[in-house]
């Protein structure tokens, strides 16, 4: 049977608005839902890999053929690089919802909290699939809306605060792409991406295309808080409910910011070396300030966040570092190694950082506070949550076995061997600054002695929680298998070949 | 191209509105108008000189019509903002509730 | 919160109903005249909120009413993922085919499925637009009181 690209966006939605209906009138109704709707998106995913379909999937919604071969209806298209990232997004869903049936108990309106979630899937997915520059607004600002209420779900005065600076910054950041889709609207005459790069293809560089090439970067930047549009993310991750900040920190600002940004760059537009040096100068520079911002904090979930913009930092180096050597001359192994190490280190991050976030949920819902200088010696009383994190620690410093260590050495090596010195020497010492304050993140929370105001709000923490994190903890040692060959032909190769071959996505979807 | 750069003006003029106001609900207002001013841009790219509005009558010739596809694209940007709006207002004013003020000079507990 | 002087509820009185039949009209005639379900949908919503406004809070128990209104808002979204759906199940495989007989160009009764799109979104977006103003006024109560 062949797939239906749909599919990924009608569950989610049909959930979202199933779940107030019926869990008006039926209790515990929407936790059995959520679990089955996001359960189902995963092994839908899963199908695409093992069903070995090659190529592109292209859909038009309403079934209009192309008129003289210009493209008029809505494509949704489903390539190596989109179920790449589908993987990624439905693994973390789940096990975000699963971990939300224990910890959610203390909130009112949980009906709300699951619908919510669905919303903000459908919306992901959406982006992800869209062929279509206008869709990918759209559905761009549907999961961002619904981000905005779940970060202030608990209602107490730091949640709102968090939420106000967050949606008015990304509402100043929709209004930027909007104008750019516009912008390029206007100068192609045509809103369909593949189309979009075959018009600019013959049309060449002008100044209102570096414009809105500008317009671009400064609106997703803003999306995956790279610096110096970083202001509003540690205010909201620390402050939303632990799987919200999960969800957030290990997906949505991937999919959103760094994913759109890097179709937009490869694919559509053709190959600029300024606008490569651009993207190299701030992923260094988020990668070298998000770390050494992340030294001082004493709060667990800030210095998480904080950790986030580092390594976010790495993704874009290494993806920066392989458009920067496609530009004709440039050596095609070496831009494969770089993008291959970026997109591993996506997945490494969204399942280690997901991990992280969760167990400072499960401290904070044992002792009630997340000042990591009034807790200590906790790991007597909780040693699935010390040893998951002690785990999830070491391999994001960078520590063998661990997945970790293979991504940030795939990107150092290219970046050697393409004769970025300076970006390899900050890599390898930011490396060593991870390793600092993580360590002092577990030794804090985990192994001093018992402070004496520390109390006890739960005697045991809810199974959901615990399967949880150690599914976390599975899935991060299964992923140090991506390294080998057998396993990477079938999930990273089909991500890392569309990126390489630049006009090849235009080629399969219109055939010019 | 007067009326490109007059866009513009509005556009900065909602952005110093949200830079320099301190009044939580005068940086919602100042957003709305950044907003409007994206509209307008986007439906004046339409334009073609001497053209209808684009509305189908029984019969069989077809006048030379204005681009409807921005002024659709406007529709659904301009119900996007209605619901981003409708959300700042909800937060604002449980902050006037938990906080009791507007001011955003007091509205400052999350630092570093 | 109170209503208004006289003069306000003898016309809102007279003139509600006229209102309420003009988003109706809007929103039937959206292939044929601009407007559809969104504009007709919030011209709706208004004609109510005037009402509301018009004769104060106490004509209505605003939490029974958001909750109907929440309620009927999410049943129409699922009415539209419905139609769409069933043009993938019943007609050839691609969503939102318009798959019922198209007519003439310009008669009430005619291209497809699209007035059917246009009534259930004009009952959303007017439920929504309810829902957000209902809940802005039962907060408001709760901190005036």
């Amino acid at each position: 049977m062949e797939m239906i690209p749909e599919l990924y966006i009608v569950i989610p939605l049909l959930g979202a608005f199933l779940i107030p209906v019926i869990g008006h009138f039926v209790k515990g109704f929407q936790k059995i839902f959520a679990t089955l709707i996001t359960l189902s998106l995963i092994i839908y995913s899963v199908w695409y890999f093992i069903s070995g379909t090659e190529g592109q999937v292209v859909t038009m919604i309403g079934g209009w053929e192309a008129v003289k071969a210009v493209p008029i209806a809505i494509y949704l298209v489903m390539d190596g690089l989109s179920a790449f990232i589908i993987l990624v997004i439905s693994l973390i869903s789940f096990l975000s919802t699963f971990y939300a049936l224990g910890y959610m108990k203390r909130y009112t309106a949980e009906n709300n909290f699951y619908a919510l979630l669905c919303l903000m899937i459908a919306g992901m997915n959406g982006v992800v699939l869209s062929g279509d520059i206008f869709n990918l607004y759209v559905f761009l600002e549907i999961s961002v809306i619904a981000s905005y209420a779940l970060v202030a779900f608990g209602t107490e005065k730091k949640e709102l605060e968090a939420s106000f600076k967050y949606q008015v910054l990304g509402g100043i950041a929709s209004l930027l792409i909007l104008l750019s889709v516009g912008l390029l609207y206007w100068q192609t005459g045509t809103l369909n991406m593949a189309d979009i790069a075959h018009v600019l293809s013959d049309k060449g560089q002008s100044n209102a295309l570096i414009f809105t090439e500008v317009l671009l970067i400064v609106g997703f930047g803003l999306k995956a808080a790279m610096i110096p549009f970083h202001a509003w993310l540690p205010d909201a991750h620390s402050s939303a409910p632990s799987p919200i900040s999960a969800m957030l920190s290990g997906v949505l600002i991937k999919a959103i910011g760094i994913y759109a940004l890097f179709r937009l760059f490869f694919n559509v537009f053709s190959l600029n070396e300024g606008m490569s040096v651009v993207l190299l100068v701030l992923g260094t520079l988020s990668m070298v300030i998000g770390g050494l911002l992340a030294l001082g904090q004493w709060d667990m979930k800030r210095l998480l966040a904080y950790s986030s913009i580092s390594q976010m930092g790495y993704v874009v180096v290494g993806l920066g570092i392989g458009m920067y050597l496609l530009i004709d001359g440039g050596s095609v192994a070496i831009a494969t190694l770089a993008i291959a190490g970026g997109l591993f280190h996506l997945i490494n991050h969204a399942v280690l950082k997901g991990l992280l976030f969760l167990n400072a949920g499960a401290v904070e819902y044992m002792t009630g506070t997340r000042d990591m200088k009034e807790l200590g010696g906790l790991s007597k009383i909780m040693p699935l949550t010390s040893g998951s994190s002690l785990s999830a620690s070491l391999a994001i410093s960078g520590v063998p076995p661990f997945n970790g260590f293979f991504s940030k050495l795939l990107i150092i090596i290219a970046a050697i061997k393409g004769e970025f010195y300076l970006i390899a020497a900050l890599a390898v010492v930011m490396n060593f600054v991870t390793m600092g304050y993580f360590l002092r993140f577990q030794k804090e929370i985990f192994y001093t002695k018992e402070k004496p105001a520390m109390k006890l709000l739960n005697p045991r923490l809810p199974f959901s929680m615990k399967f949880s994190m150690v599914t976390m903890v599975l899935l991060s040692l299964l992923l140090s298998l991506l390294v080998f060959p057998a396993f990477r032909e079938i999930v990273l190769s089909p991500a890392v070949d569309v990126l390489i071959g630049t006009s090849d996505y235009t080629t399969k979807i219109i055939g010019v | 191209m007067t009326v490109y750069i007059m866009c513009f003006i509005l556009f900065l003029v909602g952005l110093y509105g949200v830079l320099t106001r301190r009044n939580l609900i005068k940086i919602v207002i100042g957003l709305s108008v950044m907003e409007f001013s994206c509209f307008l841009f986007l439906a004046l790219i339409g334009y073609i000189d001497n053209g209808l509005a684009p509305i189908l009558k029984a019969g069989e010739e077809f006048p030379k019509y204005v681009d409807p596809l921005p002024q659709a694209m406007v529709l659904t940007a301009i119900v996007i903002g209605l619901a981003t709006t409708a959300m700042l207002l909800a937060i604002a004013i449980r902050i006037y509730k938990k906080y009791g003020t507007f001011d955003i000079r007091k509205v400052n507990e999350l630092k570093g | 919160m109170s209503g208004m002087t006289l003069i306000v509820k003898k016309v809102t009185q007279m003139i509600g109903g006229l209102i309420f039949m003009y988003g109706l009209y809007i929103i039937t005639h959206g292939h044929l005249t601009p407007g559809g379900g969104f504009a007709g949908g919030a011209i709706l919503a208004g004609a109510m909120i005037l009402l509301i406004l018009a004769f104060g809070s106490g004509v209505v128990n605003l939490r029974k009413e958001e909750a109907q209104t929440s309620i009927s808002e999410s049943i129409a979204l699922l009415i539209i993922l419905l139609l769409a759906l069933a043009g993938f199940l019943l007609a050839s495989r691609v969503f939102f085919n318009n798959y019922l007989p198209q007519g003439q160009i310009g008669e009430l009764i005619s291209a497809g499925v699209i007035p059917l799109y246009n009534i259930f979104i004009g009952m959303e977006v007017a439920a929504a637009l309810l829902t957000i103003f209902l809940g802005l006024v039962i907060y408001k109560e709760e901190i005036a009181s």
